[in-house]
């Protein structure tokens, strides 16, 4: 049996595929409606799909638009987007971006990809010990590569201080980007028709608009945007005195040190007093004289960050200083739109334990106290619960202040103690084995980013850092000892149980 | 209250003849259904069809106005055993729910309901939940019209289609004695089209009249004699009955040429997607215009023989586009080529995939694949010989150990956090434990952070799930159950089971006020009132009632520390029997939608408003995200700060913070860190506490000042 070829249709063109992907509550069905009503005033016929359920839980969900102009017949739209046969992609966050890209809606034939640049961080960026939070560059690479046009800000800022939501600033650069062929008064008659917050709507619509015709460069680090003037300190002039002179100690550092050394000075004299600073500086010179420019200074900036994060130890009298500071409740008032005719109550959630109690007393009365295991533990039991206290209340306020004014003292107290003892082993350590293999000292110096939180997560910290280092008998020697050890921390901080150190650990048990 | 009121839309439920008709899928059924004169209408809410259950509630007034009756059914089973109202009389009536987990849940009474037959049209409205989106086990809904013989339907998925299919539906089950499923996919449920109205229709028979004049027909119970009569009836009768009807009333659609050397057969619900294919290769038009001939199943069951014979004459082959497994449509198909000795060469999941949604992708090449091998001659020489390979993903950068997976979860301020932070912590102290879950939104603990529960059996099986980890002695089970499974199920067979056969585990109630996974309607022990409905019902006091002597109520979830003291006490305790723990705290979707307007008139007006939210102290924070292993909540998130000294991001709370204090309560139980801070913003403070807080303002800040002469401040300026 023969037949004749058919007729071969090609009236594909003329219809618009439009994904919006959207996270639960961002408004992704409002911006299709927008979309589909937008068509609509312009005699098009439109179709909006959706998946309703629990993805709308904060997941992420695919909202989906056909539209085209009336030809008097009834066409037949597509119920969900397809690989490869997206016109405009609009995605309300970056990682969703990439998810579309990764999925196949974004293609560089016909695919006009509008996606904000901010971050929402999923759950599994956020749970990591160490920095999980995946890399917007990469999206946005590979969005140049994929797109046919890429418009690309971040919409969510935008939103935000036109006190609007996402939905009005990627409908703006929908706009903007010339997509569509409506013009601008059908976009804001949409909006107006809409109902409900339409002048921020509006106004969230035209930054956008602005933004998306103008061709804005892609940002990919909005963190820059803000500088930060480092102001000079204030204080009693003999402080400032002795300031100076560790300032112009730091001067005297080579340069790629510097940034970091004076950031970390500022942070230890912060902590206690310009004497600290000096013994801060002194640290310093002894990695100094073990490094050199040909070796990019690397043993000294890291010492120089490291040192300083493990000298500003994390003691009550520190959380007591930080939390009774007067540029504090001025960030807060600032952060909760906090307007003189209101009134501010501030809550602090404190849970201390035996340990920090004994940590803020002389060191000899601490050591007898921890002698005792039974009085240890009865003062334990009656310290030991949470409190929650208000510090925009005199009484609470006075307690903390107190604590706080402790800070002169701490020299002598038990806590100050342990960790100088601790550090004074790790810094050593570092620099010993820095003499015999430069880059294995700099990794430990690093492991210090192990070391932090409180109470029991400390502790866990404590023990990453010393299982890590435990592997510095196997590893001493080798040649990409160095190697071994950075790909150690790394592992510990992948999980807060240590599973992967301790899949890396027993790869460097097997090279012995 | 619902999560979507549709109290606007249900308006256009009133357009009469002739006027148009536009809006969801769920409203043109519901249009339908009036249009079609139904006398009652029920069911049980889960997606995609919950949203139908909340226009009918938020309708429930224009029902009234024509007598028909609307049940917010406890369960599928209920809802399916609603319909026997239409068994004796002439009375139309609808039910819908959830696929095949309602089906599951409703079959013996649908079993029951299609042995004895129908007198006024019933109609169940199935919202098919396959594929992306889906949140229940991938099986089909066929294989339950197969074996209780009830007639299914999956029209095309337009509106037009949709609500003619109503109306076939309704007289296909009285032309043949037979309740009738109409099969929604999740797309078509919230499709927007239009269509031309009809004007509604009163029922010719309301079931008050019915209930006044009460009939009956020992042949219609389901006992023996008459129950073997009912399957005599079923072949001989009913089969024929709906067979004629179909074919006299052109149910199914053909399009295309009638003469062609292939054809496809298509489940109705998978048109758009084949057209949307043969459009991509140039077969089809924007309009649906083909020139493969396409034999369209608007009724999917049963299968009309003779209709499908006439369609394959002439032709080489066909394909059968059958979305799901097993083909159950192909293999009866199948068998009536073979019984015909015909040498049609029928193909389906040899070029369509077994398993999995037919998407447009999957759609494009299957069909692609089959007309290249079998109907080359019909193929524009582009789509016949494709010039480059189409690669099938672009060709960017593999992003694939990028982009994180973002499941859903628990929102803001979710009550049910708290429960399995204080869980987390409980297994942190006395070692894990075997943990049943069940369906709802708790079920979301499964998925990081939290991990917790290894398995779900469905709707309030949670505890009955863990039924047989009772041996004597042995580390006691914790399984959980939210308050819309105790109410739909797990009441007697999980709760009642566990009393009976002295199980010595916990089970912890998760109580939120509301079915909310399915979008927050209203249930038995909803707090609050509802003018058509009785709530306010007490869980506790069901629980006791079937005997539970170990009950502790815990009102307020995000107290943290006595919910696991709670759950320590449950774990370690001496009393023997099931140890029940009622976890109550408002669902925060529902709570913010009820409270955030209220407030904010009550701001406006001048009230005293206190409102709370959390902040994190930056420089307190040392960025180890232990908070977050305990929380997960989408306004807990991290950020890096502007410091060269840290590595790691450190915590922050956005602007989306309701205050619900789980951060804080996390942070005092699990003794994390002391980062967190509550503040609580008073709007229009007494005079009295205006005044207290300015001195205390001046006195804190002298203090400041004090201390500030004294040491060296190195406050950061930023602009």
């Amino acid at each position: 049996m023969t037949v004749q070829p058919r007729e071969v249709h090609t009236q594909m063109a003329g219809v618009v595929k439009i994904a919006v992907l959207a996270l639960g509550g961002q408004g992704g069905g409002v911006l299709s409606t927008w979309i589909a009503d937008l068509a609509r005033r312009r005699g098009w016929l439109a179709q909006v799909t959706s998946v309703a359920g629990v993805a709308q839980r904060t997941g992420a969900t695919i909202y989906y638009i056909e539209a085209m102009p009336d030809a008097g017949r009834a066409p037949v739209f597509a119920l969900s987007p397809s690989e490869g046969d997206v016109d405009i992609l609009l995605a309300a966050e970056m990682m969703e971006a990439g998810r579309a890209i990764q999925r196949g809606f974004v293609t560089p034939d016909r695919t006009v990809l509008i996606a904000s640049s901010h971050r929402a961080y999923a759950t599994a960026e956020k749970t990591v010990p160490g920095d999980g939070l995946a890399s917007s560059e990469e999206v946005a690479t590979a969005a140049t590569i994929a797109a046919k046009e890429l418009v690309l800000f971040d919409m969510q800022k935008i939103a935000e201080d036109a006190g609007s939501v996402i939905s009005a600033s990627l409908f703006g650069a929908l706009g903007g980007s010339g997509a569509l062929p409506f013009p601008r008064s059908e976009y804001e008659a949409t909006i107006r028709a809409s109902g409900r917050g339409v002048d921020a709507s509006l106004k969230a619509f035209a930054d956008a608009w602005a933004l998306a015709e103008n061709g804005e460069a892609p940002q990919h680090d909005d963190a820059t945007a803000t500088t930060h003037f480092i102001a000079e300190p204030q204080g009693p002039t003999k402080a400032l005195e002795e300031w100076r002179k560790l300032e112009a100690r730091v001067a005297a550092l080579p340069e790629p040190a510097r940034t970091m050394a004076h950031a970390g000075l500022r942070k230890v004299v912060d902590f206690l007093d310009p004497a600290y600073g000096a013994e801060y500086m002194d640290r310093l010179d002894q990695a100094l004289a073990l490094d050199s420019a040909d070796r990019g200074w690397t043993l000294v900036e890291r010492a120089a960050k490291y040192l300083a994060n493990a000298m500003v130890y994390d003691d009550v009298i520190r959380v007591a200083d930080l939390k009774t500071r007067k540029a504090r409740f001025s960030r807060i008032r600032g952060e909760m739109n906090v307007g003189d005719d209101h009134v501010l109550h501030l809550t602090e959630f404190m849970h201390p334990r035996i340990e920090e109690v004994v940590g803020v007393l002389p060191a000899g009365w601490a050591r007898r106290i921890e002698a005792r295991p039974r009085l240890y533990q009865w003062i334990g039991r009656r310290i030991d619960r949470g409190r929650r206290v208000r510090t925009d209340g005199l009484f609470w306020f006075g307690a903390l202040y107190l604590l706080a004014g402790l800070r002169p003292y701490r020299r002598s107290l038990r806590r100050h103690e342990i960790e100088l003892e601790h550090l004074e082993r790790w810094f050593a350590l570092a620099l010993d084995t820095a003499r015999r293999d430069y880059a294995l000292g700099a990794e430990i110096l690093a492991c210090r980013r192990l070391i932090k939180g409180y109470s029991d997560t400390h502790s866990r910290g404590i023990s990453k850092f010393d299982r890590v280092l435990s592997a510095l008998d196997l590893l001493d020697g080798r040649e990409d000892a160095a190697d071994w050890l950075r790909r150690l921390r790394e592992a510990a901080l992948q999980d807060e149980k240590g599973e992967a150190l301790e899949g890396a650990l027993k790869t460097v048990k097997s090279f012995a | 209250m619902a999560e979507r009121s549709f109290a606007r839309e249900v308006e256009q439920l009133r357009v009469g003849a002739g006027e148009e008709f536009h809006g969801e899928g769920i409203l043109a059924i519901t249009k339908a259904l009036l249009q079609c004169g139904v006398g009652y209408v029920g069911g049980y809410q889960g997606a995609p069809i919950s949203h139908l259950m909340d226009v009918l509630a938020d309708a429930e007034e224009l029902l009234g106005e024509y007598g028909v009756r609307f049940e917010a059914s406890a369960s599928e089973a209920t809802a399916a055993a609603t319909l026997a109202a239409s068994v004796h009389y002439p009375i139309r009536g609808a039910v819908t729910f959830k696929s095949t987990v309602g089906l599951n849940v409703a079959s013996d009474a649908l079993a029951n309901l299609a042995s004895g037959g129908v007198t006024g049209g019933a109609l169940l409205i199935i919202g098919e939940d396959y594929g992306e989106g889906s949140s229940i086990m991938q099986e089909r809904s066929h294989a339950f019209a197969m074996k209780s013989q009830v007639w299914l339907l999956d029209p095309r998925p337009n509106l037009p289609s949709i609500v003619k299919a109503v109306e076939d539906g309704f007289a296909l089950s009285e032309a043949s004695n037979t309740p009738v499923m109409l099969q929604v996919r999740i797309r078509a449920c919230h499709v927007t089209g239009s269509f031309i109205a009809k004007d509604n229709q009163r029922p010719p028979m309301t079931v008050a009249e019915a209930q006044n004049a009460p009939r009956r027909d020992t042949q219609r119970v389901v006992l023996p004699p008459a129950s073997y009569q009912h399957e005599q009836e079923k072949i001989a009768k009913r089969w024929p009955a709906a067979e004629a009807f179909i074919r006299e009333h052109g149910l199914n659609e053909r399009f295309g040429p009638d003469e062609a050397p292939v054809g496809i057969v298509l489940q109705g619900g998978m048109y758009n997607g084949v057209i949307r294919a043969l459009q991509r290769l140039g077969l089809a038009d924007i309009h649906g215009q083909t020139s493969v001939p396409l034999y369209v199943l608007n009724v999917t069951y049963p299968l009309i023989e003779s209709e499908f014979l006439e369609f394959c004459e002439g032709k080489r082959s066909v394909l059968v586009v059958e979305e799901g497994q097993p083909d159950h449509i192909a293999q009866s198909f199948g068998a009536m080529l073979h019984k015909a000795g015909s040498d049609v060469k029928l193909t389906g999941k040899d070029y369509l995939p077994m398993a999995g949604e037919y998407t447009g992708r999957v759609m494009l090449e299957g069909i692609g694949k089959f007309l290249r091998a079998h109907g080359a001659e019909l193929l524009p020489d582009a789509a016949r010989a494709p010039n480059e390979p189409q690669p099938s993903k672009p060709d960017a950068r593999d992003l694939s150990g990028v982009v994180p997976p973002r499941p859903p979860g628990f929102c803001t301020g979710c009550p049910e956090r708290p429960i399995f932070a204080a869980t987390k912590l409980v297994e942190q102290e006395l070692g894990s434990h075997h943990i049943a879950g069940d369906i709802g939104c708790h079920l979301f603990a499964s998925l990081p952070p939290f991990e917790i529960g290894s398995s779900t059996m469905g709707y309030g099986l949670g505890p009955a799930s863990a039924s047989a980890f009772n041996a004597p002695g042995a580390k006691r089970t914790i399984s959980f159950i939210g308050d819309g499974g105790f109410w739909h199920n797990g009441l007697n067979s999980s709760i009642g089971n566990a009393v009976y056969n002295k199980a010595d585990g916990v089970i912890v109630i998760v109580d939120n006020n509301y079915s909310a996974a399915t979008g927050g309607q209203d249930i038995l022990s909803t707090r609050a009132p509802n003018a058509s409905r009785s709530t306010g019902h007490s869980i506790v006091d069901a629980v006791k009632g079937l005997g539970v002597q170990w009950v502790r109520h815990i009102d307020r979830t995000y107290d943290v520390p006595k919910m696991r003291d709670t759950l320590r006490e449950a774990l370690t305790t001496d009393v023997t029997g099931p140890k029940v723990i009622v976890a109550s705290s408002e669902c925060m979707l529902n709570r913010q939608r009820r409270e955030k307007p209220l407030e904010t008139k009550a701001i406006r007006s001048g009230a005293r408003v206190v409102k709370p939210r959390f902040g994190v102290d930056e420089d307190v924070c040392t960025g180890d995200h232990a908070c977050m292993r305990l929380s997960g909540c989408p306004s807990l998130t991290v950020k890096h700060l502007d410091d060269p000294l840290r590595d790691d991001p450190v915590a922050h709370i956005d602007e989306s913070c309701v205050g619900c204090g789980n951060c804080g309560e996390v942070a005092d139980a699990a003794v994390l860190c002391p980062s967190f801070y509550r503040a609580d913003v008073v709007h229009n403070p007494r005079p009295f506490e205006r005044w207290l807080s300015r001195v205390r303002a001046r006195l804190i800040a002298r203090l400041q000042a004090r201390r500030a002469k004294r040491r060296l401040m190195f406050d950061e300026v930023s602009a």
